[in-house]
């Protein structure tokens, strides 16, 4: 499968994917710990994926979404942001409302 | 040769034509981070007409398109607020 092809795979295999450094159980970077913890306490289901296992994946999504930094979420295919806008979001309520409009958050 | 705080600073200026602009080297703040040696961390705050009725993608984007060949290269991680006049006003 061709990059492109892995990046919709990964994108369509949970309603939010996040793209970061390293697990949510051992984050390798300060701003996806935050990210992951920003998830977490919207007591969000989600993918991650760990860009370093794929440095192919790592480049091409840069591209494919035109950001260039990591962590990137998503949500129904659609990049939300990165750390800052996670962050604010979360912040304001609108993290855990788009959330539950994706079905990620237990009723 | 300028510091890179003062190089995102001018792209910025230059690019975004700020109301309000701070840049600000969070370096000292990561130091044992492993990227930390890689390059720097910033924190911009950018106050600008020019994101009036964009979505903060859009807006972040603007900002990275900016800052541009600085990433990777003396900025490692880069924290943004981007905000309207009007935002800035009502926070």
């Amino acid at each position: 499968m061709d990059v492109t092809d892995r990046i919709k795979a990964q994108l369509s295999s949970s309603p939010v994917v996040l793209f970061m450094k390293g697990t949510p159980d051992f984050p390798q970077c300060g701003f996806s710990a935050q990210a992951v913890a920003a998830l977490r306490a919207c007591g969000a289901q989600f993918k991650s994926v760990d860009i370093f296992e794929d440095p192919e994946l790592r480049e091409a999504l840069k591209r494919y979404s035109n950001w260039p930094t990591y962590p990137q979420l998503y949500v129904n295919g659609e990049l939300v942001g990165g750390c800052d806008i996670a962050l604010e979001m979360f912040r304001n309520g609108e993290l855990k409302k788009l959330l539950a409009e994706a079905g990620a958050v237990a009723a | 040769m300028p510091d890179t705080a003062e190089r995102i600073r001018a792209a910025l200026e230059r690019e975004l034509v700020p109301a309000q602009l701070s840049v600000e080297d969070e370096g000292a703040r990561h130091a044992g981070h492993p990227g930390a040696r890689a390059g720097g961390h910033f924190r911009v705050r950018v106050v600008s007409e020019r994101f009036r009725g964009l979505t903060r993608v859009a807006r972040h984007r603007m900002v990275y398109a900016a800052v541009g060949p600085l990433l990777g290269h003396g900025v490692h991680a880069l924290a943004i607020e981007a905000l309207t006049e009007e935002e800035e006003m009502t926070l």
